[in-house]
């Protein structure tokens, strides 16, 4: 028996007594006799703390990819969260605090917010970002929302150099909202635009409200974002840019890009690893746009003695007030992670910032001259300039290499097949996906490490 | 203008001092031999104001440190090809390491949270968080795990993963349960996909969703993101679903129904099984909103209820700290008969006959795995809702908690959060109305209606004073159908004498607008570190970032 009820029994009899009853299952004689769960739940009894954490550190232990040396992103990514920040971000008064509805007692979380805000806005080069979403696939699910909603028209053109499961999840959403979805192949590693592509074969797609590609896009490649501009310009679109948050620190932003709205996966940000949650759904528009904002939106003002404050603001878009017609069902979101980027992206500064972007592209340079030395390694996107990631073609599956190389304890990367599968989709055909390998390097990666890496795949890609 | 702060007025008042006489069930007293349970916490938080960090910020003061790495120093130039490369850096603040952490942590002391006091906050089970679901969040095996990597590596958190789904299986009565959707509403309209996918799967387009009017804002939200049309039914005269009108609005083009049972107003739909039946028998899918889940743990099932689809709120039934705002998470359980529509892939343990060397995303209908635990893909599944498999450290705490509590432990959870929302709604239902006054489940809607009527006294007076008691206030003006309510939910890990203190906080707040108006309450709060926030003027002039303040930064 454990639990954390601070009742006494004499204070249950005494409080049942005030209530008139005299025994805790009536209170819920509400409940029709014959629903009620006779013999309680088929769950072991409770156990004390130390049982249960010992369980679940054995369970831990059996996640060998926790010890490898991580070369894997796919949009997940091995970077510094330093003592710092987690012990900032770790204060309970953020992590466990509910929503700031009462703002006169929710200042700290407010504006942490606030500067998020402005930070992650610097970041996308446009002038209004929201309290965040819950990852980058939901805020680019958003952001079709949004797009399609400003433009009017329903048909969304996807980059298929969008990360994989965030087009898995575009589409899953289109079931609700009607949205038609095109998605757009790549050719050598960038989109190919109905321009070059669909003209040829005759076929165009219906015209787009929106218009979605990634910078760089999840092979790591640098897309042309000015023909995107003006693509979205010919067909009237919004244009929608996924834009790795990192790599921003050295790439002209989405929104000199032109970019209506920018979205990206925050995880970068402070936040570690964590098999893949809770992560942050970066999410900036254009002013323009900020009526059809998803999510909340923290705003400065000032309180009744005429201090500098902040709320959130704009409440007349969201679900608990505008119900039905709300612009987004989003309700609870990742404060917490927007918090922890707040405090990493203070911990870096404008410099750190550009030392972290730059390293990831120094390492990710140095591994990939010494990769394509390798006779069984070659490039899967031809010469199209990367910034931190790479996509590798190796002469057995990849999904082999991945194997063969946690046995010399590298994570090798992330086996192409294991976002598209094994036939391949708009971005990659099948021979690309079972023998393509995503590979990131990030700052914390050593020339000891990356040569030990090398040395490694020379093994792992001989047949 | 400056406003005194009344005095507390001289009341006998429980949990505020040492007691000798024995506790007398007429008062609901609770006899206490010293001091305890009153959450006094905006004392502690100060006033003033705190500069941004932008304003903190001296160019060329740094704080990051990162590793020695030995890899060439190429140039930004050499890297990134002029088209693409930025020109200036993104400005962000400098700061010193000294700076940030003085500055984060002086928000912190800006900010109420559960670890400081009581937060009785209606629909939002704002529990204790127990630290040990903390330590269990930072084991360095389940943190440093990428979730990419191959199932053979991440045996052990598949492994976490199908206990969690067994478990919430049992708690809810259901089939099987994704663990993609990263909150509630998440949930909501992952749980409304499957509703369609099912009725498209056999041939049926259905139009409507019946949702009551006290619902969630979250509820008509998803049904629209859902694609389907909002049709309201309205509350009975006891505060529960209108049977009749339900019928009324039944037909075979209503894809289902969204309900919370206990519903938002505290109140057992004691009609559940004629609503399911109801609903069935047009042929719609009945759906749970798991928002107050924590009344029922271990004493009544939604599958049993007849509900088709859960979701639950894993930062509110099982205690994962709500960070603020988030992250929650929202696994869906469902029903048998939508399990071939689940999100995917899903974890599952392999039985014989399953699993293979082959790893990573199993292609539809396939399940892969390269140990005890796998991947699968249900056959119709309507695809991801999650750029990996759901908020997966929340998951890992959440396990901790039931595992800690157990069958036993989590049916003592409902117990205690029932009796402490049925002690309050007594105690206070002679200072406050209660309009629907009997036996309420977690939580009780409370009203300010007379107050407001003969003192001025409104619902959100109330929650400002409460700030300045140090409690954190109630969910005001929700539900809807409750005219200038208070939705006051204590929880079960407050004790009687936390109670005591929320009660008497309440009583004076009562008694000072019946004595001397409502005055001192529109000024409240005013020992909170700002004092009531002009909200017009943050939509009328938005300033959403630092850049956006006029003549300054």
């Amino acid at each position: 028996m454990a639990d954390y009820l601070p009742h006494t029994d004499d204070e249950v009899a005494a409080m049942l007594a005030f209530l008139g009853l005299s025994d805790v299952d009536e209170l819920f004689a509400a409940v029709p006799g014959a629903l009620r769960l006779a013999g309680g739940l088929d769950l072991a009894d409770g156990r004390p703390e130390p049982d249960v954490l010992a369980h679940l550190d054995a369970l831990a232990r059996g996640n060998g990819a926790a010890d490898l040396v991580c070369f894997a992103g796919a949009g997940a990514y091995d970077h510094e969260v330093p003592p710092v920040v987690r012990a900032l971000a770790g204060r309970s008064e953020f992590v466990t605090a509910y929503t700031p509805y009462q703002p006169e007692v929710a200042q700290g979380v407010l504006q942490a917010i606030f500067e998020y805000q402005t930070m992650v806005a610097r970041l996308a080069g446009l002038p209004i970002a929201n309290a965040s979403l819950y990852d980058g696939a939901s805020a680019l699910v958003e952001a079709v929302n949004l797009g399609t909603a400003a433009s009017g028209r329903q048909a969304v053109w996807v980059s298929a150099g969008v990360h994989p499961h965030w087009r898995s999840c575009v589409r899953t959403f289109s079931h609700g909202s009607g949205h038609r979805i095109v998605e757009i192949p790549l050719t050598g590693g960038v989109t190919a635009w109905p321009d070059d592509a669909f003209s040829a074969t005759g076929v165009m797609p219906e015209p787009p409200g929106v218009v979605v590609v990634a910078y760089p896009n999840y092979l790591g490649c640098l897309e042309d974002l000015s023909a995107v501009r003006r693509l979205a310009d010919a067909h009237d679109a919004t244009m929608v840019v996924a834009a790795d948050p990192v790599a921003a620190g050295i790439l002209r932003s989405g929104g000199e890009w032109g970019a209506d709205v920018v979205v990206g996966e925050g995880q970068a940000f402070g936040t570690p690893l964590s098999f893949g949650g809770p992560y942050l759904g970066l999410f900036c528009c254009a002013a323009a746009q900020v009526r059809r904002l998803p999510g909340r939106l923290v705003g400065e003002t000032l309180d009744a003695d005429g201090r500098r404050a902040y709320v959130t603001t704009l409440r007349t878009r969201e679900q608990d007030i505008r119900r039905e017609k709300a612009t987004s069902n989003v309700c609870t979101n990742q404060t917490l992670m927007a918090v922890t980027a707040a405090v990493q992206l203070g911990w870096l500064g404008t410099a750190g910032l550009a030392e972290v972007a730059t390293r990831c592209a120094r390492g990710t340079r140095y591994l990939r001259e010494a990769a394509f030395k390798i006779a069984g390694i070659s490039p899967l996107t031809g010469r199209t300039p990367v910034v931190r990631e790479l996509a590798l073609r190796t002469a057995v599956p990849a999904r082999t290499v991945v194997d063969r190389m946690a046995a010399e304890g590298f994570l090798a990367g992330v086996a192409l097949a294991d976002l598209v599968g094994d036939d391949g989709d708009g971005s990659v055909d099948a021979d690309a996906a079972v023998h393509g390998l995503l590979v990131a390097v990030t700052e914390r990666r050593t020339a000891a490490e990356i040569d030990g890496y090398v040395l490694a795949l020379d093994k792992a890609v001989r047949r | 203008m400056t406003t005194k702060i009344p005095p507390t007025p001289p009341r006998t008042t429980y949990g505020t001092g040492p007691r000798t006489a024995p506790p007398s069930a007429h008062d609901g007293a609770v006899q206490v031999h010293a001091p305890g349970g009153r959450a006094l916490s905006a004392p502690l938080m100060g006033r003033g104001e705190e500069p941004t960090i932008f304003e903190l910020s001296e160019a060329g003061r740094h704080s990051w440190q990162l590793r020695t790495t030995g890899v060439p120093q190429w140039n930004v130039e050499e890297l990134v090809p002029e088209a693409h490369r930025r020109e200036v850096p993104v400005p962000l603040a400098e700061v010193s390491e000294r700076d940030l952490v003085g500055h984060f942590t002086r928000l912190s002391h800006r900010q109420y949270s559960v670890d400081l006091g009581a937060y009785p906050l209606g629909s939002c089970t704002m529990k204790y968080n127990p630290k040990v679901c903390d330590a269990v969040a930072s084991l360095p095996g389940l943190v440093g795990v990428h979730p990419g990597a191959p199932t053979g590596m991440v045996q052990g958190w598949l492994a976490l993963l199908v206990e969690l789904e067994e478990a919430l299986c049992e708690v809810t009565g259901m089939s099987a349960v994704t663990f993609q959707p990263a909150a509630g509403a998440a949930g909501e309209l992952t749980g409304l996909l499957l509703m369609r996918a099912y009725h498209d799967a056999r041939g049926e387009q259905r139009r409507r969703v019946v949702i009551p009017d006290s619902a969630h804002g979250t509820n008509p939200a998803s049904v629209t993101s859902a694609g389907y049309e909002v049709t309201t039914v309205p509350s009975d005269g006891r505060g529960c679903v209108d049977a009749a009108a339900l019928r009324r609005v039944l037909d075979r083009d209503v894809a289902g129904m969204m309900l919370t049972n206990p519903n938002t107003l505290g109140l057992f739909e004691e009609d559940i099984e004629l609503i399911a039946a109801a609903v069935h028998d047009v042929g719609g899918l009945l759906y749970y909103d798991g928002a107050n889940l924590n009344a029922i743990l271990g004493v009544v099932r939604p599958g049993d209820m007849g509900f088709d689809v859960v979701h639950m709120n894993l930062h509110k039934t099982f205690a994962t700290p709500h960070g603020g705002g988030g992250p929650g998470a929202g696994p869906v359980a469902v029903d048998e008969k939508l399990v071939d529509f689940l999100p995917g892939p899903r974890p599952v343990r392999l039985g014989p006959g399953l699993g293979g060397s082959s790893d990573g995303a199993p292609a539809s209908g396939v399940t892969t795995g390269a140990g005890r635990y796998g991947w699968t893909m249900p056959p119709r599944s309507i695809g991801r809702v999650h750029s990996w498999h759901g908020n997966a450290l929340v998951l890992a705490r959440a396990l901790s908690y039931i595992l800690v509590h157990g069958g036993d432990g989590l049916r003592r959870v409902a117990e205690r959060a029932v009796l402490n929302a049925n002690w309050l709604r007594v105690r206070l239902s002679s200072t406050y109305d209660v309009p629907f006054d009997r036996p309420c489940m977690h939580e009780v809607v409370l009203s300010a209606s007379t107050l407001k009527r003969h003192h001025g006294l409104r619902a959100l007076d109330v929650a400002k004073r409460l700030l300045e008691e140090g409690f954190h206030a109630p969910t005001v003006y929700f539900p809807l159908v409750v005219e200038e309510a208070l939705m006051v939910e204590p929880t079960e890990t407050e004790s009687p004498q936390t109670l005591s203190a929320l009660a008497e906080a309440f009583e004076r707040i009562a008694a000072e607008a019946e004595e001397g108006g409502a005055d001192a309450a529109h000024a409240a709060p005013r020992t909170t570190p700002v004092r009531r926030v002009d909200e017009a003027r943050a939509a009328r002039t938005l300033v959403p970032t630092f850049d956006a303040r006029a003549g300054e930064g």
